[in-house]
């Protein structure tokens, strides 16, 4: 069994398949950013204060890594929109 | 594809306000995408605020007010106050001849009124069956994440006075 070359794929369903990808990424990190914000927020209101930097840390990195993502996403759009255009 | 072949010289609206159905839900899709990055960032927000506020908290100091008198309560009876305000309702327990333990009443769970079980010598909370330590407030039982705050007690000759609250 041979896998298709990548070359065969059209721009615009290899662009939709990385945009797509990326966003599941982009949704699993906000779905764990939640998570870490509502537990920071549990140890924050239970007195336990040490939890709160690496918690903004590590949220800080997420969002980084999202905003990142986002703008793979932008560039990918703008070069499937361009590739598609020239043709 | 019609919509893929059009110039990139079109203006921006066009783009983002196209009529054909499958443009839409393109740019739909990177709308999304923008929507779940700035939520992600409204998250980051949110743990800077918490982080802001832990810097910046102080640690409450609690006032010293006298509870009970030693041998008010008989061994296994129990006697309710309030510390250090009038809305933090606590209790008192006594545990032997010469053994006092106070916690606030409110359960860590949803703030329901926990009382103490005589038989299984714990404090109950009869909203959803958590069960806390008597000994030292732990959670034995149910849906509670964290033990009761415990109120420090002292005894001033023949006063028992709470002096402070402690996360057991």
């Amino acid at each position: 069994m041979t896998m298709p070359d990548n070359i065969d794929i059209p721009p615009k369903t290899r662009g939709l398949t990385a945009i797509a990808g990326a966003m599941s990424l982009i949704a699993v990190l906000l779905i764990v950013q939640i998570w870490l914000l509502s537990a920071a927020l549990e140890s924050f209101l239970a007195g336990r204060h040490q939890v709160a930097l690496p918690a903004a840390i590590f949220s800080g990195l997420m969002f980084l890594v999202c905003f990142g993502l986002y703008l793979f996403v932008d560039s990918v759009d703008s070069d499937v929109r361009h590739s598609a255009g020239d043709r | 594809m019609n919509w893929l072949r059009q110039s990139s010289s079109e203006p921006l609206w066009k783009e983002e306000f196209s009529v054909r159905t499958a443009d839409e839900r393109y740019v739909t899709r990177r709308q999304l995408t923008k929507f779940l990055v700035l939520t992600s960032f409204g998250m980051f927000v949110g743990n800077l605020w918490i982080l802001v506020r832990s810097m910046f908290s102080k640690t409450p100091s609690y006032p010293q007010q006298t509870v009970a008198r030693l041998g008010e309560i008989p061994v296994g009876g129990v006697k309710l106050f309030t510390y250090p305000t009038r809305e933090d309702h606590c209790i008192l327990v006594r545990t032997s001849e010469n053994e006092h333990v106070g916690y606030s009443q409110k359960c860590t769970h949803l703030s329901c009124a926990v009382y103490y079980s005589r038989e299984n010598n714990r404090l109950e909370c009869p909203c959803h069956k958590g069960f806390f330590s008597v000994t030292d407030g732990s959670v034995l039982q149910g849906p509670p994440a964290r033990p009761l705050l415990k109120i420090v007690l002292e005894s001033h000759g023949e006063e028992l006075v709470a002096v402070d609250i402690k996360a057991s």
